[in-house]
């Protein structure tokens, strides 16, 4: 299945789907090193957004938020792709500045943890569920 | 969203790095915010300056810029986490000092003023009336759009030094008057004795119209340093980063007063005293200058401390920024304060300086400064500057 969104940044990704239905603040709520969500009570709590293709509804929280998303990828542990229903200016600025491909607009509830799934710029595919 | 060729050329990378990246971010955000074209800026203010909040990531990405990145237009610096010169007095580490100056260097190198002060109007980037500039710093952007009648959105670092490097912003949100129409019209009832009066007005007003543009009538007359502390404080508590005062803004009639109305009354001032106040009497630590002090201020203080002496184990900090404390240490107000055991924090403030578990109480004239000083665990106190000078002398609340 094929779902054309908006470039928000160029380029193409390919992996394993990490699905949320909550909005992610990158400052505070991820850890820098390891790319694993530390957000309190958050749905993907405990588990590593690390080379994933990460879909997630919006970003929330602190400005600050696109310089931890730079970090994870000097780190090695930021997310391979993004994937937003509607995407904001922290993580618009994050993916741009760290270089992740990510597009918005897209029906994220198409999209299930652990589907395989494609970025090739506006496009997102859904490989197999 | 359309781009002119000089614009396009950028985008490519014609002119570098810093320029590619910087119209990627400009363009993506007009594009998120349905901005049709980008607008020229008059100047711009950079805030996440502090390595407290870059860390060593930011403090990368300002490197990679610096490389090839020159500003387009006047760009003025927000606050660091330290005095730049007087660092070590005021108990900052080595570590933490030498990250903080590589992050100052790479300011420098972009050819941004190291202003380092949350007021760059005081100190030279004053846009005009219906002029366009891409701001950050919450309270300076209300500043400039609500006294001083100028437009910007609420940039945050990145996209402003992206605007700096390009010398425009994408034209939405704030930019535009159909989005600066006033939605709230708040009547003031109460009445405003001291300074800190401001704060808790803003704190009032932030919370009744919060998410709105409040237009506010009731108000007299209001001095600057007055404006600069609602400011400040209106946008901490809630409200949009524009307001319009009757009488004080610039161009405030064009607008039809809103029809939806709420009033603040003396009981709205006394109750956000009740909320900014913690329970406590000892006081180990006393700042004024949020935002930042301007000369007025410091010869207020200076006058108010003359003969006195600040308590054993009570720190008392003036923050202010390094041009208004060079006319200081002309005028000998540096001295006087100084000699009372008062320091000066120039460069940096209570909000982004690295306090976590240094101090257990605050006094303060500032609501803002009350806000972010909670979240380095103080307890606050907010009063006029007397009542936090008595504090200072004393090491109690009244």
């Amino acid at each position: 299945m094929e779902m054309k969104g908006r470039i928000i940044f160029k380029g193409k990704a390919e992996g394993e789907a990490l699905v949320t239905k909550q909005p992610i603040s990158f400052y505070g709520g991820v850890d820098p090193n390891t790319g694993e969500v530390i957000e309190k009570d958050h749905e993907l709590q405990g588990q590593s957004v690390k080379g994933k293709i990460l879909v997630f509804p919006t970003g929330k929280g602190s400005t600050v938020g696109s310089y931890t998303l730079y970090r994870m990828r000097k780190n090695g542990a930021a997310p391979a792709g993004i994937i937003n229903k509607e995407c904001e200016t922290i993580v618009a600025v994050g993916a741009i500045i760290s270089e992740i491909p990510c597009v918005d607009k897209i029906d994220i509830s198409k999209i299930k943890t652990g589907d395989r799934v494609r970025i090739d710029n506006g496009t997102v595919t859904l490989i197999k569920n | 969203m359309y781009l002119t060729k000089e614009e396009q050329r950028m985008l490519d990378g014609e002119e570098g790095y810093a320029v590619r990246k910087s119209m990627e971010i400009l363009v993506a955000l007009g594009e998120i915010y349905g901005a049709e074209r980008l607008i020229k800026v008059g100047s711009v203010q950079v805030a996440g300056v502090s390595y407290h909040n870059l860390g060593d990531a930011g403090l990368e990405f300002l490197n990679e810029l610096a490389k090839d990145g020159k500003v387009k237009v006047l760009t003025t610096l927000n606050p660091a986490g330290m005095d730049l010169e007087n660092w070590r007095q005021l108990g900052i580490s080595e570590d933490f000092a030498k990250k903080q100056e590589m992050v100052i260097q790479a300011f420098e190198k972009m050819g941004i003023l190291v202003s380092c002060t949350c007021t760059p109007y005081l100190i030279g980037n004053l846009p005009r009336y219906g002029e366009h500039v891409a701001w950050s710093e919450s309270s300076a952007v209300t500043f400039a759009n609500s006294v001083l009648g100028a437009k910007t959105n609420r940039e945050g670092g990145p996209s402003a030094l992206a605007a700096a490097f390009v010398g425009k912003t994408p034209c939405y949100g704030l930019h535009l008057d159909e989005n600066r129409v006033p939605d709230i019209h708040v009547k003031v009832e109460a009445t405003l004795t001291k300074f800190s009066d401001w704060g808790a007005l803003g704190y009032a007003i932030g919370k009744k119209a919060e998410n709105k543009i409040p237009y506010i009538t009731g108000i007299r007359d209001a001095e600057v340093d007055e404006l600069k502390s609602f400011c400040a404080s209106v946008v901490t508590y809630g409200a949009k980063p524009l307001f319009y005062m009757e009488g004080i803004t610039p161009g405030a009639e064009r607008w039809p007063v809103p029809k939806d109305t709420v009033t603040v009354e003396q009981r709205d001032i006394q109750e956000a005293y009740d909320h900014i106040n913690d329970e406590v009497s000892d006081i180990d630590f006393i700042c004024i200058g949020c935002p930042h002090c301007s000369i007025k201020e410091i010869a207020e203080i200076s006058c108010l401390l003359e003969g006195k002496k600040i308590a054993a184990n009570t720190e008392f900090w003036v923050a202010t920024s390094r041009s208004v404390k060079q006319l200081a240490d002309k005028r000998g107000y540096t001295a006087v304060i100084e000699q009372a055991g008062g320091k000066f924090a120039c460069d940096t403030c209570m909000a982004v300086a690295p306090l976590k578990g240094r101090f257990k109480a605050l006094a303060t004239t500032s609501a803002k400064g009350c806000f972010y000083s909670r979240q380095n665990g103080m307890k606050t106190k907010m009063g006029s500057l007397e009542e936090c000078i008595e504090a200072a002398v004393t090491g109690k609340w009244r």
